[in-house]
């Protein structure tokens, strides 16, 4: 790896930025079809409800209306899958009722999608939907978790008794039991995950299209796996073989989780289209992707955490209760569990760990991944709980976290996972050197003065990412594989197409996966371009989630130029008459060891497709393809340091600082990484200060809108002050972790430990997030009675 | 149904519009320019900024009635054939923009504020995108990119 100005570790500009910033991107939304016509999407305006007669009549005689279809006219159709097998603590399967892409008997929450209208226009479509009438009789709903296991809650499903999907268990609950015998002091600690929504700015959108000529489906959506939905619509809704169904997830404006679910709006354009023989558009509107679009966290915990008189943690245990919303989405039932339970560990030696979770259906939005996914839920929980341990224990918070670090590798956690490598102490030095730690008191002090309370909180975190050996997933009940692909095309006149299956919604991978092939195959970073995104082009792919892009799909394209390499180096042997073992390959050429008699690359391309004089039996062409499956997880870990100060008076925090200090792996392009760190660290604050989707008791969503949902903006939020400490993965030859989440798992329990610690003097010993003035003055408020 | 004529991007441009369509609507359906995006329905993101006589304007918020005679600018319009404005060339410097889809309401808008300010504060520059939703950056490098492009355009677009 030679690190040029284009290659691994530069920090080059980004292929994609000509399009997106000329305004020539092309978004599903941007895609018109020949003879198209608009779905509107109805939805239930009740949370729970049992239909009946769905009246279409005055719809259907609307002008410029083609079709109204509801959930009768799709009974044949399969439902929406989820991907995910859990099993509880008694070994019994989940719950797992069907889901209809369009409601059936009963609607269970607001958005749940009720018809769809197909019209010349979107404007007819939408002013149509007005006029169907469905008969309807209202039921209970149960909005929250607690609601859901309330004595006698009212059923989300029939088949789920206390509306429990399952109720799971990961640790060894016996020795986690015997650990808190043996304890010297015992913290203990409840926290609120708050739920949040979303909001990637573009919003879903989907383009359906159906050639009767050929009996192809075509479907343009929203997605960060295209190949993930076409295998869940193919297969499972449409029973549509993959060769007659193509999906295409075009350029994508972000996803952040909310665009891996296979989403019923895809099945059902995907069916009407076929219906109709005609393209069908659906842009979803944002005031119903508020109600529409998976939504993320929504936990309540209770833990304690046994320690002996050192402070040495001896046994942590956790109760999750998780929300689900109304149905199982593709990775629901993972998140709170396998995402989740198997993190608390976290960087500490704790020997004894138990974690248990109930999952509950409820009549609210499904919840699925969300940037961290399971992994911020757990972090949270543990930032708190340890920083909560030293309070009690009258410890420094630096070093009961210190005196706990994992120093040894391989570590075997008591929750599954085996972390590979780390130095956690490095990248705590470094964020306390970064942040100047030591000079806080200082700070506090200033602020006192101008009648501030200023406080620092701190996070130290590991991540699990680039999930993981698909013979492991698949034993603990995922329903797919967890591999990624990758194929590099040497072109005849050697310039290289790269094609993988990971998806690029605003990661960069077309920058990125260049700069690995450009720099391997030696040629020219602008002589390199990066395909993704649609499954005619593309062998296979799991798509774009959990970081693991560049660790999985970045080692399978990898592997491929490798492959390349190798037979470049038979075809050179034949040019060079030498022998393949004596041809090394450097900066774009073969050469025959301790010679100068060598090859470029475009030669031995150019001898592949014109191959008058070539090796005997050896295949002509220059493309190899390969399948990565990861050996295990990725461990990304790392220190967030923020600082903020309040306004005791009106309970307002202001973020003044934020720092990190993260190992992510190899860094290909420090540009791309530090933006990503950006991003995901603006996403925990948000959770930490701003964000909380809030649902009344009947159902109805009350943070509906960017009215009344707060989005960070950029006056809301500081520059962030980032710093790398490197160590390598030990099982891919990148030595890539991953990025993506970092900011969103490490930072929410940094800042509301600060936010604590400049309230702790005012009797403030608890805050939930997000510590909004309001909730702040409240509790300067009960604090001093 | 009325007809509106205006200048977008330095050319006449007419069509036959309802009294109610947005002028995003127009740029984007009857004239198919694309790179003006819309993230919202209630004038919030800031996704669909445009240039009308030389503000930045919310184009799901106008009407294209009301825009009748104007002098429209899209993103599509900002850049001098292959060479990118001051304003984008810094975005693309900075790394301000990741899935592209705040980013022409981003630059509209930071074009807009270059103009009135020549070298706008860190502060200044994140009071100013108030109205401008980005979930990708964490406006870190949004920032950086705005300061840097206004001081490359030397008070003038
Ligand atoms: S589309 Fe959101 S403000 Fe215009
Ligand atoms: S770059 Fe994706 S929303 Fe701003």
């Amino acid at each position: 790896m030679s690190g040029n100005g284009t290659g691994i570790g530069a920090s080059v500009k980004r292929k994609e930025d000509a399009r997106f910033l000329t305004g020539r991107g092309r978004y599903t939304d941007d895609i018109n079809l020949p003879g198209q016509l608009y779905g509107y999407i109805l939805r239930s305006g009740m949370a729970h409800a049992k239909i009946g007669a769905v009246h279409t009549d005055a719809a259907r005689a609307a002008p410029g209306v083609h079709a109204v279809f509801t959930g009768k006219d799709m009974e044949g159709v399969g439902g929406i899958p989820t991907g995910w097998l859990i099993h509880s603590k008694d070994g019994s399967p989940m719950v797992e009722p069907g889901h209809p892409a369009l409601a059936i008997d009963k609607v269970r929450y607001v958005g749940d999608c009720v018809a769809i209208v197909v019209a010349e226009t979107a404007e007819q479509a939408r002013s149509a939907a007005n006029l169907i009438d469905v008969e309807r009789e209202e039921l209970q709903a149960v909005a929250s978790i607690e609601a859901a296991e309330a004595d006698g809650a009212p059923l989300v499903f029939d088949e789920a008794p206390g509306n429990v999907c399952y109720d799971w268990e990961v640790g060894d609950r016996a020795a986690t039991d015997a650990a808190f015998d043996a304890a010297d002091h015992v913290v203990s600690i409840d926290v609120v995950n708050n739920r949040l929504i979303p909001n990637a700015i573009e919003p879903r959108a989907a383009i359906a299209n159906y050639d009767p000529a050929t009996g192809d489906y075509t479907l343009y959506t929203t997605s960060q796996n295209p190949h993930l939905v076409r295998l869940l619509l193919g297969a499972f809704v449409l029973g549509l073989p993959e060769h007659k169904l193509r999906i295409v997830a075009p350029d994508v404006g972000g996803g952040f989780g909310s665009k891996i679910p296979h989403y019923a709006e895809e099945a059902i354009l995907t069916w009407t289209a076929g219906q109709l023989g005609r393209p069908v558009k659906w842009t979803c509107e944002r005031l119903d992707a508020f109600k529409s679009d998976t939504h993320g966290r929504d936990h309540i915990s209770t833990a304690k955490l046994a320690l002996d008189a050192d402070g040495h943690f001896l046994g942590l245990h956790v109760t999750t209760k998780a929300n689900l919303g109304a149905y199982l989405s593709t990775f629901a039932t993972c998140v709170p569990t396998y995402l989740y339970g198997i993190l608390f560990a976290g960087p500490y030696t704790t020997p004894a760990v138990y974690c248990e979770v109930k999952s509950f259906f409820t009549n609210t939005v499904p919840v699925d991944a969300l940037r961290g996914a399971g992994r911020p839920e757990a972090t949270y929980l543990l930032e708190r709980l340890v920083d909560k341990a030293a309070v009690e224990l009258g410890m420094d918070r630096v070093e009961i976290r210190r005196k706990n670090f994992i120093r040894e590798f391989p570590y075997q956690t008591p929750v599954a996972l085996q972390y590979d490598h780390g130095d956690y102490d490095a990248t705590l030095d470094l964020a306390l050197k970064a942040a100047d730690w030591a000079g806080f008191e200082g700070r506090r002090a200033e602020a006192a003065a101008r009648g501030k309370r200023r406080g620092i909180g701190i996070s130290t975190f590991i991540e699990a990412c680039g999930i993981a050996p698909s013979a492991v997933v698949g034993s603990l009940g995922a329903r797919a594989g967890l591999y990624e692909s990758g194929s590099v095309r040497v072109h005849p006149t050697g310039s290289v197409s790269v094609f993988t299956g990971t998806h690029s919604h605003g990661q960069g991978h077309e920058t990125t996966f260049a700069q690995i092939v450009s720099d391997m195959l030696g040629v020219d970073f602008d002589a390199v371009d990066v395909v993704h995104g649609d499954s005619a082009k593309i062998p296979f792919g799991m798509g774009t989630y959990g970081s693991r892009s560049l660790a999985v799909g970045g080692t399978a394209i990898y592997l491929a130029v490798e492959k390349v390499i190798e037979k470049g180096k038979k075809i050179a042997a034949h040019l060079l008459e030498a022998s393949a073992e004596d041809i090394e390959f450097e900066n774009g050429s073969f050469t025959v060891a301790g010679t100068d008699r060598s090859k470029t690359l475009g030669e031995v391309a150019l001898t592949a497709y014109v191959p008058h004089n070539y090796p005997e039996g050896l295949e002509p062409g220059l493309e190899e393809t390969a399948f990565y499956d990861p050996l295990n997880f990725t461990f990304p870990a790392g220190t967030h340091i923020a600082e903020v100060e309040v306004d005791p008076e009106t309970g307002e925090v202001e973020l003044v600082a934020v720092t990190g200090a993260d190992d992510v792996g190899r860094i290909i392009n420090p540009m791309i990484v530090d933006g990503q760190l950006h991003g995901g660290l603006a996403h925990g604050i948000g959770q930490a200060l701003l964000e909380e989707c809030v649902y009344q008791d009947d159902g109805q969503l009350e943070t509906g809108s960017y009215m009344n949902y707060t989005m960070p903006r950029a006056a809301d939020l500081p520059s962030f002050n980032i710093n790398h400490n490197t160590t390598l993965c030990t099982h891919n030859p990148l030595g890539a972790k991953g990025v993506g989440e970092v900011g969103s798992i490490g930072v929410p329990p940094a800042v509301i430990n600060a936010v604590i610690d400049a309230l702790r003097p005012l009797g403030v010993n608890d805050m939930s997030m997000p510590a909004t003035s309001q909730r702040v003055w409240q509790a300067i408020q009960r604090a001093n009675g | 149904m009325p007809t509106v004529t205006m200048t977008v991007n330095g050319m006449e441009r007419s069509g036959t519009v309802e009294g109610r369509t947005l002028l995003v609507d127009f740029l984007r359906e009857h004239l198919g320019l694309t790179g003006t995006h819309v993230g919202c329905d209630t004038s919030q993101c800031g996704a669909c900024v445009v240039h009308v006589n030389g503000s930045s304007v919310k184009s799901c918020t106008s009407l294209a009635v009301q825009a009748d005679g104007a002098d429209v600018t899209t993103i599509e319009g900002l850049a001098n054939g292959a060479d990118l404005h001051p304003m984008q060339e810094a975005f693309r410097e900075h790394h301000g923009l990741q899935c592209g889809f705040c980013t022409p309401g981003m630059v509209m808008s930071a074009v807009d504020l270059a103009n009135r300010n020549a070298d706008p504060s860190e502060h200044e520059v994140r009071e100013w995108l108030e109205g401008n939703l980005c979930r990708c950056t964490g406006y870190h490098n949004i920032v950086k990119a705005v300061q840097a492009g206004a001081r490359a355009m030397g008070g003038g677009s």
